[in-house]
């Protein structure tokens, strides 16, 4: 098993080493030039030049690329060796001259708004999700399972900005639950709960519905299909109580693969929830990142998001493949 | 009321939007402690469904079922078929046990195999976790699994079909049941594995003395192991009777191409095996008249066209052999240019 995760690990490195390589070259194909961006309007030839070459954009792609990864490991210094040099320790994603600060100190703010709204979302829906999905699967074709196919139906078909839209109208600015002021109020959950509450609850309950219903879709199907297999067929014959069979037998096998996309969709929302994050107002790591792409052209920005991003994914692959093999023994590899 | 189980004309059927399916019709047999019944039949000629119904392994909102089943337990008799769910659930994996066609897909694929004997242990009886599975591979040993203890922690994939098949019949004995159920429990077997299985369902039964009741399409596997044999066809017995009745005596048009149809060492000479032409009947809307008729080679034989306008009775043509068939036993013999007492 040691011997497999090591393996998993070195080809995640491989895969994000490509994944930032192709970033760099997909961001020199944007017919958008970050030096004359930054430029003010006596821009002469000879300053988008020291610009381009204080961007660091002067070298080659590739060349720019490596200087990116060693920034990653050994810190990265911007500058011509004066007093106005800037320094970013390691790990130095880059310095965003449109923000006038080290990359790796904006994420540090955006990732823990990102991380609390992914994690409550990502608790409601597991929990909405699974037990409607159980309830729907054990009052098949009556009136709780029409319920939460209406709720499936509902939830899938609404998009979060629709949904967003209406919480924020109807919550914040009809029935004044939220102060519309402190709305996207970064509130560090350990220090202030309520506090955090207040901001983080309604978004995360917009990126729960929409996941909640897929969730539910999903279980119940799942469930009402390992009810016919042949060994829930054998758990009954041996003379267990439905219940015992529902939650030692069908559980077990239906809740198997949930682990899988939970994993993948956890993973996914890490690198930011762009539309949840713009409607609330937050500023996670999508509205970080949407803004760097469509505004400003940041590309040291671009860069860390898209990475880490990329990373979560990558690694939380691994994970949900370990786990698999401690849920299914089938899967292990002796 | 003598035979540990009684059932007397069980029907089961099935609404669908297509009509009635009547999988098993008006069907009665008994068996005892210590005896082998066979049901032998055609996919579709309701030999499971029956048995699920003694078991009570059917889905009450998918199923009509009437009759009776009596089960003589020693603190009274019991109809398994008119008791409470919860009450007939308490007999499952106790008094009554069941084995299934295919061991692939019957064990739980996440929980090793001593595990689930343990969990049907532990359903009846007080014991720790290590109590269940101390007793999981007694019961592993017993069924003929080697190294039993070393494997009690194994997962069913990590066994072959027929140990996985073993590993079933240990979980279904593991409470000393009084009656086992063997739905096909060989077909999905090797033959060599196939013997195997069936002389350790046989071994068993001695010596717990129990009632088996053995479903299967082989008549090979009955000649092997049954004490009486009841012939399905279309969801009805057309023919019940001892083993040595059934296999020299054969009273049933049905029963006698079954037995035609198998290949035997026997017979010299190279000689095409003999099949039953046609297919077996719909079970929705079954046609007046014998359900076999249609691809009866005797119906001619019947005066008056009885075969497809009426439908014979389950007769008892000589003492404890019942058929199902307008022709009488000499007739049978003469047709079939069989000697009489042919043995």
């Amino acid at each position: 098993m040691l011997k497999y995760i090591s393996r998993r690990l070195l080809y995640t490195v491989i895969l994000l080493l490509l994944v930032s390589l192709s970033i760099f070259y997909i961001f020199d194909l944007i017919p958008v030039d970050p030096a004359r961006l930054v430029c003010s309007k006596s821009c002469t030839t000879a300053l988008v030049e020291a610009n381009r070459h204080r961007l660091g954009l002067d070298v080659s792609v590739l060349e720019q690329w490596w200087r990116f990864i060693q920034g990653l490991f050994q810190g990265r210094t911007y500058g011509e060796g004066g007093i106005k040099d800037i320094y970013c320790g390691a790990p130095s994603f880059g310095y965003s001259f449109n923000r006038h600060a080290c990359v790796s100190t904006i994420m540090a703010e955006a990732f823990p708004i990102t991380l609390s709204l992914t994690i409550g979302a990502f608790i409601m829906w597991l929990s909405i999700g699974i037990s409607l999905g159980i309830l729907a699967a054990r009052k098949k074709g009556k009136f709780a399972d029409r319920a939460s196919t209406a709720f499936v139906l509902i939830g899938t078909s609404l998009p979060t900005f629709i949904t967003g839209i209406m919480v924020v109208l109807f919550i914040v600015l009809k029935f004044h639950l939220v102060n519309p002021l402190e709305l996207g109020d970064w509130q560090n959950p350990f220090t202030n709960p309520l506090g955090w509450l207040r901001t983080f609850f309604f978004p995360c309950a917009t990126l729960a519905i929409a996941y909640a219903a897929t969730y539910t879709r999903f279980t119940r199907s799942n469930i009402l299909e390992i009810s016919t297999e042949d060994y829930i067929r054998t758990a009954r014959a041996k003379g267990l109580s439905e219940k015992v069979i529902l939650r030692k037998h069908t559980l077990r096998a239906a809740l198997a693969p949930i682990v899988t996309i939970a994993g993948l969709d956890f993973a996914g929302l890490l690198g930011g929830a762009i539309i949840t994050e713009g409607i609330f107002g937050l500023s996670g790591l999508g509205k970080l990142s949407i803004k760097a792409v469509t505004q400003t052209y940041d590309l040291p920005i671009i860069v860390a998001t898209t990475l880490v991003g990329s990373a979560f994914v990558v690694i939380m692959n691994l994970i949900v493949d370990v786990a698999y093999a401690y849920i299914d023994p089938r899967v292990r590899t002796t | 009321m003598s035979k540990f189980l009684e059932v007397k004309n069980l029907s089961v059927s099935f609404p669908t939007e297509d009509g009635l399916v009547k999988a098993s019709n008006d069907v009665s047999y008994s068996v005892d402690l210590g005896e082998t019944l066979a049901i032998v039949g055609e996919s579709g000629s309701g030999k499971s469904v029956s048995n699920l119904a003694i078991m009570g392994l059917h889905n009450p909102t998918m199923t009509q079922i009437s009759g009776s089943a009596w089960l003589n337990l020693p603190d009274g008799p019991i109809d398994v078929i008119s008791a409470p769910a919860e009450k007939v659930r308490r007999l499952r994996g106790k008094v009554m046990s069941m084995i299934f066609q295919d061991p692939m897909s019957a064990l739980h694929p996440y929980y090793s195999v001593g595990n689930q004997i343990a969990e049907a242990w532990s359903l009846y009886n007080d014991g720790s976790k290590r109590d269940g599975m101390a007793r999981a591979a007694e019961m592993l040993d017993l069924v003929g699994i080697p190294s039993a203890k070393d494997r009690v922690k194994d997962f069913p994939h990590q066994f072959s079909g027929g140990m996985r098949q073993r590993v079933m019949i240990a979980m279904a004995l593991v409470n000393n049941p009084s009656l086992l159920i063997a739905d096909e429990p060989t077909t999905a077997l090797d033959v060599t594995v196939q013997s195997q299985i069936l002389k350790l369902i046989q071994e068993i039964q001695k010596e717990f003395n129990m009632a088996v009741i053995l479903i299967t399409h082989d008549l090979g596997v009955v000649a092997e192991v049954a004490d009486k044999v009841c012939v399905m066809y279309g969801g009805k017995i057309v023919e019940n009777a001892g083993i040595d009745e059934i296999f020299y005596r054969s009273q049933h048009p049905y029963t006698i191409g079954l037995l035609d149809s198998i290949p035997r060492v026997d017979k010299l000479g190279s000689h095409r095996l003999k099949a039953i032409p046609g297919q077996p009947p719909s079970l929705i809307g079954l046609p007046t008249g014998c359900a076999f008729a249609p691809r009866c080679e005797f119906v001619s034989q019947v005066a008056g066209s009885l075969c497809t306008t009426q439908n014979p009775d389950l007769s008892e043509k000589t003492t404890g052999h019942f058929s199902r068939c307008f022709l009488e036993p000499e007739q049978i013999v003469t047709l079939t240019g069989r000697k009489a007492s042919a043995k």
